[in-house]
């Protein structure tokens, strides 16, 4: 196969990834503070995304004509009123059912999540058709062989890996951060110790809402589309990437979430290749049949969060 | 005295206002995508039904009041059969204007034998609608897609091309499509050097299209509907990729271009059966009373077949009265009758017999026919 091609695809695999990566991370940090599966987190995105829509829409409303502007105060209103929303979810849904039984709370997010993707299909207008989104970045390309690289492709990237790396940095860096892990790792003795639990957990939904929206205003910006059901596909996804690579290890999340980019990337071109007449379209199916063999060997992730149980 | 002027004047109003509403109401199903990726098309066609009931209603002549019940198949199979049960279900509803979607289409057939329900299908272009079966409920106004990629194939061979990868969407209707299409394109002469089947809510085609710009293709042949499309042309800018973009009738919506912009959409191209209603006198009439009505959005490609399908149901129950069983009768007799798509004539299966394509050009943000526009000309060239 041509270099070119062969960037090609690490190129599509790499801007996949990182939505993915974005999502993952999310999942992580909830499931890292609170042992907790928010599958309402997908649907999050959505909110995030068409948040991001309805404000280029006010934008251009009042005549804010910059992209670049634009694409800034979307990214601040869709990030702050998702990241408010997760902050909402974790006050009046999550911390109010702490002790009940986790399936009680994953039951919970799961119909939230439905409730969400419903009220963006009835409440935004014409909400069930899927809504252009405003190609707001650059569109210059250059061609190297038969490699494209688009500018807009290599903001998105870096404004990814960015974001995740801010996270990253906040976790490990940070007052905030060191609460989030004090807590994460033994949220009793964090109390003691004079960590304002509540407060924590309200911020980490937050962070990880508003990481969401971000993904979720990119997947709008890459492919110029978003529709009510984003985050279903997106949310799975997330949370298999999360979980082969190590639910609770922000690590791990990035890891699974390129690697499950890989696996539909290669699942999408050598499966006709292998077995002609079989369709591309069985990529996802090949993907989640690898992430299952992943954890039947690694039942605790490719990076397993590390704990340390005293008896 | 006073009194009895006053009680003829009431009775003679009461005769008047009764006489105004002796009027049998009927009513005429409508079923189509009014909401989800090709809800354009599915509102299209809605307007146009409800166009040709209003226009009817406004006859002093017609027999009957018609009311117009609108439902919502999403383009989804199962929802599909549930408003088709709705409407087929309810003795009030005499007969259907159903589906756009193939998928749709072919999963109500047997509902509507079941119940007896006569149907004239606006839309849908997979074969087997009409010929899987021979239920005498079905019928069809627009074209199948087997002649749509007779003519598509060899006019694009025609046109010099030689190597086509084609993708298409994994239902029965984009099945079909890349089955007649690499049919017709092998008897003409053309080349399929590669071909991927994608679901029909697929997001991301970067990694098909990249296999697909490997094999160095002149066209891209999509086989589908506009959400897809819309994507799929869209990444192959994304990537690169310079090829022409040959789609169906499925691709025929004005959304299509809105989706993508006038530069993207620049020099797509698609095939719909029937004649350029836009040029018919009956097309001209339409579109004149439709601009009239003042609808929110355009009648889209397949307007015209749901007006012509609501008229030739109206004008059966017109003619042989409000009941199921004798419009079935009266409408497997159909044969040369006028409308706006130009004649129709039923065959056994129900199917009308279309014997035209019309090729369509997407030119400065509209879509052209062929002939008409610069392409067709010579002007521009597809690249």
């Amino acid at each position: 196969m041509d270099v070119g091609l062969l960037g090609q695809y690490v190129a599509n695999g790499l801007m996949l990834g990182v939505i993915y990566a974005m999502v993952a991370v999310g999942f992580t940090l909830f499931f890292g503070v609170l042992d907790i599966i928010k599958f309402s987190h997908g649907d999050v995105l959505t909110v995030g995304a068409f948040t991001g829509l309805a404000t280029f829409i006010g934008l251009q409303m009042i005549g804010v004509a910059s992209p670049w502007f634009q694409v800034f105060i979307i990214i601040i209103v869709a990030v702050a009123a998702t990241g408010f929303l997760g902050a909402l979810i974790a006050k009046y849904l999550v911390l109010p059912l702490r002790s009940a039984p986790p399936l009680n709370i994953l039951l919970l997010t799961l119909m939230l999540g439905a409730a969400l993707r419903e009220c963006v299909r009835l409440f935004y207008p014409q909400g069930a058709n899927p809504k252009p989104f405003p190609r707001l970045l650059p569109q210059d390309s250059l061609a190297l062989g038969s490699f494209t690289l688009r500018l807009d492709n290599v903001i998105l990237l870096g404004a990814g890996i960015g974001a995740i790396a801010a996270v990253h940095l906040v976790i490990t860096r940070t007052r905030l951060g060191l609460a989030i892990r004090a807590v994460a790792q033994d949220a009793e003795t964090a109390r003691i110790m004079g960590i304002h639990f509540d407060r924590v957990v309200l911020l980490t939904f937050a962070l990880g809402s508003g990481l969401a929206a971000l993904a979720g205003v990119m997947n709008g910006l890459y492919y110029n589309e978003i529709n009510f059901s984003i985050g279903l596909l997106l949310g799975v996804i997330g949370f298999s990437a999360a979980v082969v690579g190590g639910l609770g290890n922000i690590y791990g999340a990035i890891l699974g979430g390129f690697l499950f980019a890989a696996l539909q990337t290669i699942g999408a071109v050598l499966l006709p290749a292998i077995f002609p007449g079989l369709p591309s379209a069985y990529k996802d199916v090949f993907a989640f049949a690898v992430v299952i063999g992943f954890m039947a060997w690694r039942p605790t992730g490719l990076i397993a969060e590390r704990t340390a149980e005293r008896v | 005295m006073r009194i009895s002027f006053l009680a003829c004047a009431a009775a003679i109003a009461l005769a008047g206002s009764a006489f105004a509403q002796q009027k049998q109401t009927v009513k005429l199903a409508f079923i189509g995508p009014l909401t989800g990726g090709v809800s354009a098309n599915g509102i299209g066609g809605r307007n146009s039904a409800d166009l040709a009931v209003r226009l009817r209603n406004e006859d002093p002549k017609a027999k009957y009041k018609y009311e117009l019940v609108s439902l919502d198949d999403e383009c989804k199979p199962n929802i599909a059969v549930q408003a088709a049960t709705k409407a087929a279900s309810d003795k009030s509803v005499i007969a259907g204007v159903t589906h756009y979607c193939s998928v749709t289409a072919i999963a109500t057939v047997d509902t509507y034998h079941k119940f007896g329900f006569p149907v004239v299908v606006w839309g849908a272009v997979l074969p087997d609608i009409t010929y899987r079966n021979k239920y005498a409920e079905v019928h069809r106004v627009n074209g199948t897609m087997i002649n749509q990629n007779d003519v598509a194939a060899k006019f694009m061979t025609g046109q010099g091309f030689k190597r086509w990868v084609v993708i298409h969407d994994t239902t029965d209707y984009g099945k079909a499509h890349d089955k007649y299409f690499t049919e017709y394109l092998t008897k003409y002469g053309g080349q399929v050097v590669g071909r991927f089947g994608v679901t029909a809510d697929q997001q991301d085609f970067t990694a098909e299209l990249t296999k697909a710009k490997e094999l160095k293709p002149e066209v891209i042949y999509f086989g589908g509907l506009t959400p897809i499309g819309v994507r799929i042309r869209s990444q192959m800018e994304r990537l690169g990729i310079h090829a022409v973009f040959q789609g169906t009738s499925g691709i025929k919506s004005d959304s299509y271009i809105e989706g993508l912009g006038n530069k993207l959409a620049e020099g797509s191209l698609s095939f719909i059966e029937g004649a350029p209603w836009e040029k018919l006198p009956g097309g001209l009439y339409f579109t004149g009373k439709y601009a009239q009505a003042k609808y929110d959005q355009g009648p889209e490609a397949y307007g015209p077949f749901a007006f012509a399908a609501a008229t030739l149901l109206m004008d059966t129950i017109e003619k042989v009265g409000p009941d199921r069983k004798r419009v079935i009768a009266e409408l497997a007799k159909v044969k040369d009758k006028e409308s706006i798509i130009g004649k129709i004539t039923f065959d056994d299966h129900g199917q009308n017999i279309v014997p035209l394509i019309s090729k369509y050009v997407a030119q400065d943000g509209k879509w052209m026919i062929w002939e008409d526009s610069e392409y067709g000309k010579g002007t521009r060239k597809l690249k």
